[in-house]
């Protein structure tokens, strides 16, 4: 529970490896809401990101987000766009900045921050100071969100 | 309404179960109508209507409610009854010492919580001040057992009866807090309780639909864990989901998100006990 971590072991081990040059929550960069470079350097892992986007207690993307390609999965929120042909609408730079920080594309979202680790009030002791995802995971789900094409 | 275009468009491709916004079912509970829609108060800006979290619940759990014989809350109910005639503490009384019926408090939920000598107290601290000061005995925990058996055998005396709490006077700074409370994001998620409960009643939330987050019923009865649920449970439940540190059961927060709560209801029919899932 402690951290993001704690999904699939592929995830974990991919996310330990990078760990030591991801970009920092508070360093990522923004230029008109994109991130042009992967955050930790390396490329996303699809399979463990599409785990990473129906896991609960990591992205829990499908708390407010159908998607076709998780069908197996018996719930679809709905309080969001549905994520069928993403990729045909976002790009890998606008799909990255929309996973770590929602709110600086979309003004007022109730979408989480994904990779933020302050700035957000009363956080439960054991996630203070800590982002929803890792860097790699971030990376991860992008390159999953990236497979979604019409 | 707040339904989203791309939501028709999900109900179309065949996902989440199809559930739109709140169904137009109408409750009678033992024979008696209960208004579970009704126009939103003035100082709502963003809500035209109000609707019980009655009308978000499945046709089988609605159904729960409508028989007090098949409501699992009255097993509870009847351990309150049990309570009241229970004496405890050094002054060797129980409730029915003092107060001849329980049916004399008819009213009380619909006006609760309210300023008394400049305070906010809600029902169990006017249950918890009979325990200490008239009983001499031990007050009992908010969200205890026997606590919730009593809020609802109390609440229960004025069921049907339309939510009226005072939110002008004395009542307003407390009032302003609570509506503070409920427009602030917190927790990791950074979510307020509006994101949910105002711009996102009726969607599914992953398996769970949306309601107003109304407290018109409580406490309920949740088929999730089989007891009755107080008002600051619930609100500690919703900001541990998002990861927020909650406020203390009985604290001047949640007393002031309660009445804030309760004037957003204002008109709604009390329904305690109430079934939710
Ligand atoms: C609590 C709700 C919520 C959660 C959880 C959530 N989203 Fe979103 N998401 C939204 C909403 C709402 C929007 C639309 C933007 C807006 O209007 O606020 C959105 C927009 C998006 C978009 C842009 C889609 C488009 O077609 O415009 C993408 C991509 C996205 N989300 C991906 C994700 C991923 C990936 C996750 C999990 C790691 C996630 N979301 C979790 C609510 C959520
Ligand atoms: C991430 C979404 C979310 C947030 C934020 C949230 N809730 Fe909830 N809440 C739920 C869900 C899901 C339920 C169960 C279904 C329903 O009734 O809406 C619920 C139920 C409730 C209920 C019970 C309604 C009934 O009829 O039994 C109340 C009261 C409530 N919430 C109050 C609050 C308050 C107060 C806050 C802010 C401190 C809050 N909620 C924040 C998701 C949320």
């Amino acid at each position: 529970m402690k951290h993001a971590l704690g999904g699939a072991a592929l995830a974990i081990m991919a996310a330990t490896s990078a760990y030591s040059e991801a970009v920092k929550p508070a360093n990522v960069a923004f230029n008109d809401g994109i991130v042009e470079a992967s955050l930790t350097g390396q490329p996303g892992d699809p399979v463990a990101g599409r785990a990473v986007f129906a896991d609960r207690k990591l992205g829990n993307c499908l708390a407010c987000h159908t998607n076709t390609d998780l069908s197996e999965e018996s719930f679809h929120g709905e309080v969001g766009p549905p994520m069928d042909g993403v990729a045909d609408r976002w790009g890998e730079a606008e799909l990255r900045a929309i996973v770590t920080n929602s709110k600086k594309v979309f003004e007022g979202t109730i979408m989480p921050a994904f990779y933020i680790d302050s700035g957000y009030e009363r956080p439960l002791e054991d996630f203070a100071g800590t982002s929803i995802l890792t860097a790699q995971q971030v990376e991860d789900v992008v390159a999953y969100l990236l497979t979604l094409k019409e | 309404m707040n339904l989203k275009k791309w939501v028709t468009f999900a109900a179309a491709a065949g996902f989440a179960g199809g559930a739109f916004a709140q169904d137009s079912n109408s409750l009678s509970i033992e024979g008696e109508a209960m208004v579970t829609e009704t126009a939103a108060p003035a100082h709502m800006e963003n809500v035209s209507t109000i609707y019980s979290g009655w009308r978000f619940r499945s046709t089988e759990t609605q159904a729960l409610e409508t028989d007090d014989f098949d409501n699992p809350a009255f097993v509870f109910v009847e351990q309150g009854m049990d309570l009241w005639g229970k004496v405890e503490g050094a002054a060797e009384k129980s409730c029915a010492s003092c107060h001849e019926d329980v049916a004399d408090f008819a009213g009380l939920r619909t006006q609760l919580p309210r300023v008394d000598d400049g305070q906010l107290v809600a029902m169990e601290d006017l249950i918890n001040e009979c325990r200490t000061e008239r009983m001499a005995a031990e007050p009992w925990e908010w969200s205890k057992g026997n606590m919730t058996a009593m809020t609802a055998l109390i609440g229960l005396q004025s069921r049907g009866m339309p939510i009226s709490v005072a939110t002008d006077g004395e009542a307003a700074p407390f009032w302003e807090q609570g509506k503070e409370l409920y427009y602030t994001r917190v927790g990791q998620l950074d979510m307020a309780c509006s994101n949910c409960h105002e711009d996102n009643y009726g969607v599914m939330i992953r398996a769970d639909h949306l309601s107003q987050g109304q407290i018109n019923g409580f406490p309920t009865y949740r088929l999730k864990n089989a007891k009755l649920n107080s008002i600051h449970g619930r609100f500690k439940g919703c900001m541990k989901n998002i990861r927020a540190e909650p406020f203390k059961e009985g604290g001047p927060e949640f007393k002031a998100l309660e009445l804030y709560l309760a004037s957003r209801g204002q008109g709604l029919s009390v329904e305690t006990p109430s079934v939710r899932n």
